[in-house]
């Protein structure tokens, strides 16, 4: 097998071809400083805004509400700081979830040595927040609530309109990290009472190193970076011209073919899950099987070890992901999959499949005939799988 | 990230398996932290004649079990014990740093393993102290 099977999109994608051909002009004849006056700035800044517009249009917003910024995780940090610091004086507690992406997760870890109090809300075992808990972890100090719209290890969806609906209103500013969401499932901040969220164009056939942050048109947000008047005085900084381009292009065209992505990842996401379940003994499927986003399957495979699993598919030219502690750079497995429950150890045997767009339906199938030698082997040669064949517990 | 040789370890490791009354087996580590190593031994006149392992954990932890069992096959005791887990990595062109744990995992093993034969034939075997292994429980310093 010549050709890798790429099967980590949750991770980063491939660059469209059409979208680097959009970028393209940015990155030779058109490198004008959009904030100079002479006629060579008027195309990059003319790109910005369009790109700007094609943001908006995807989430639903106004072109006012939206703010390109070098990566989610900028995003991220500032949106939750940025409104902590600004509505202080209304309060200091903020709600999140035991779920978030690192880019928020220690954010509020780092409020939180400022004196922000976190409450961040439990999920069940199939990694869904209660709109319940929710309700009831609100209080007169609430000032935010960032939840994750689509969770990028496990893939669940979480009840983002029902939350937003609640947090309106108490009066209650409402962000959501969306990275996971854009593409795979649909997003529209109107309708969902969504006050801010976080883009990052590299997860939906975009440019890596550039994203975008919506805020609602009232929302007071302090600038995160002194400097220049891009951005509308909001976000200081040469814009990234091609990478703003390309992420314009790209979000345009993962929500003018979302009903297609979506039935297509599906198919082979639930072919994936159903093979992987009926076929291989001693697993189970992390994350709801329904509030599920569209590309993502994770498992748990009993009494081997994720990096080793991770390896030998790379071996066989499948590119994949796990939330182990070997591959997650600490002691700890995941933090999403222990907040779901698992037992460290089943926590350690995970894997994470992510499909795109230039995944095909054989991919499942070697990927399948794969696992089940590989989980085998490495079964075979697990002495938690001896003891468990010699006790039979 | 891996070395070739850590590669070819853990992709074909060898000595994997059990031995039926084995004279000595060690088993250290634990599933919380993500790896276990289980060692046999076969001695036969103070030389181990036969090894053969069993490791959950990941690429550096299976390969490090399978240069060990190698290193320490047609040994006596005594050469075995004096195998560190610094030449283990040696053996195998080096480990990242964060998987240098499971070297010492290895090393321990083949400890573990030695110490269950002495105590199953009575030899009293004083400087093998324990280290569980487990790298988050460790705090025996080793590089
Ligand atoms: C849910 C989520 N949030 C934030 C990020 C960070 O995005 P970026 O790489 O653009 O900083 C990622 C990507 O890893 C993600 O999956």
């Amino acid at each position: 097998m010549s050709e890798k099977i790429y099967v980590d999109n949750a991770a980063t994608t491939r660059l469209k071809p059409e979208v680097l051909e959009a970028m393209m002009p940015y990155l030779t004849e058109e490198y004008g400083n959009p904030s100079s006056i002479y006629s060579l700035s008027n195309k990059p800044k003319i790109a910005i805004e369009n790109a700007r517009s094609q943001v908006a249009k995807a989430i639903g917003a106004d072109e006012k509400e939206v703010v390109f910024v070098s990566c989610a995780t900028e995003a991220d940090n500032w949106a939750v700081k940025g409104i902590a610091h600004a509505y202080k004086n209304k309060g200091n507690h903020i709600i999140s979830t035991k779920i978030e992406h690192h880019a928020i997760l220690h954010t509020l870890q780092s409020l939180e040595k400022e004196g922000f109090e976190v409450t961040y809300l439990d999920v069940d075992e199939n990694g869904l927040v209660s709109v319940e808990d929710f309700k009831n972890a609100i209080t007169d100090n609430t000032i935010l609530a960032t939840v994750i719209f689509v969770n990028n290890e496990i893939g669940t969806i979480q009840p983002i309109k029902e939350i937003g609906e609640i947090a309106k209103e108490k009066g209650i500013i409402f962000h959501t990290d969306s990275v996971q969401a854009i593409g795979h499932t649909p997003v529209d901040v109107k309708e969902m009472n969504i006050d801010m969220l976080s883009i990052s164009a590299h997860k939906f056939y975009g440019p890596k190193g550039v994203g975008a942050m919506y805020v609602r048109k009232g929302i007071r947000i302090f600038p995160y970076m002194d400097g220049g008047a891009q951005e509308n005085r909001k976000r200081a900084g040469t814009e990234n011209v091609a990478g703003i381009v390309g992420l314009g292009k790209a979000i345009e065209m993962a929500t003018e073919n979302l009903d297609e992505t979506m039935t297509k990842l599906s198919k082979l996401r639930d072919k994936l899950i159903e093979r992987v379940l009926n076929e291989i003994p001693h697993v189970r499927l992390n994350g709801d099987r329904e509030k599920r986003v569209c590309h993502n399957a994770n498992f748990s495979f009993r009494f081997i070890e994720g990096e080793a699993l991770l390896l030998s598919l790379d071996l066989k030219g499948i590119l994949a992901s796990s939330g182990s502690a070997c591959t997650s750079g600490s002691l700890d497995p995941s933090h999403v999959l222990l907040a779901i429950g698992l037992p460290h150890e089943i926590a350690h045997g995970s894997l994470r499949v992510s499909f795109g767009d230039f995944n095909k339906e054989e991919d499942v199938d070697y990927i399948v005939e794969n696992l089940k030698e590989i989980v085998a082997r490495l079964r075979a040669m697990s002495p938690l799988y001896e003891a468990y064949e010699r006790n039979g517990k | 990230m891996y070395s070739e040789k850590v590669m070819d370890h853990f992709s074909n490791p060898r000595n994997v398996g059990e031995i039926e009354n084995a004279s000595g087996v060690g088993e250290v580590g634990n599933a919380k932290c993500g790896d276990i190593m289980k060692i046999y031994l076969d001695i036969e006149n103070d030389i181990i004649k036969d090894v053969k392992f069993k490791t959950f954990g990941c690429g550096a932890a299976i390969a490090t079990s399978s240069m060990a069992t190698e290193m320490i096959k047609g040994k006596s005791i005594s050469e075995a014990l004096e195998i560190t887990n610094k030449a283990v990595v040696e053996a195998l062109d080096g480990l990242p740093p964060a998987k240098i744990h499971c070297s010492v995992l290895a090393e321990e093993a083949v400890k573990a393993a030695i110490l269950d034969y002495y105590t199953q034939n009575g030899i009293e075997a004083p400087e093998l102290s324990g280290c569980n292994g487990c790298c988050s429980g460790c705090d025996c310093h080793h590089e």
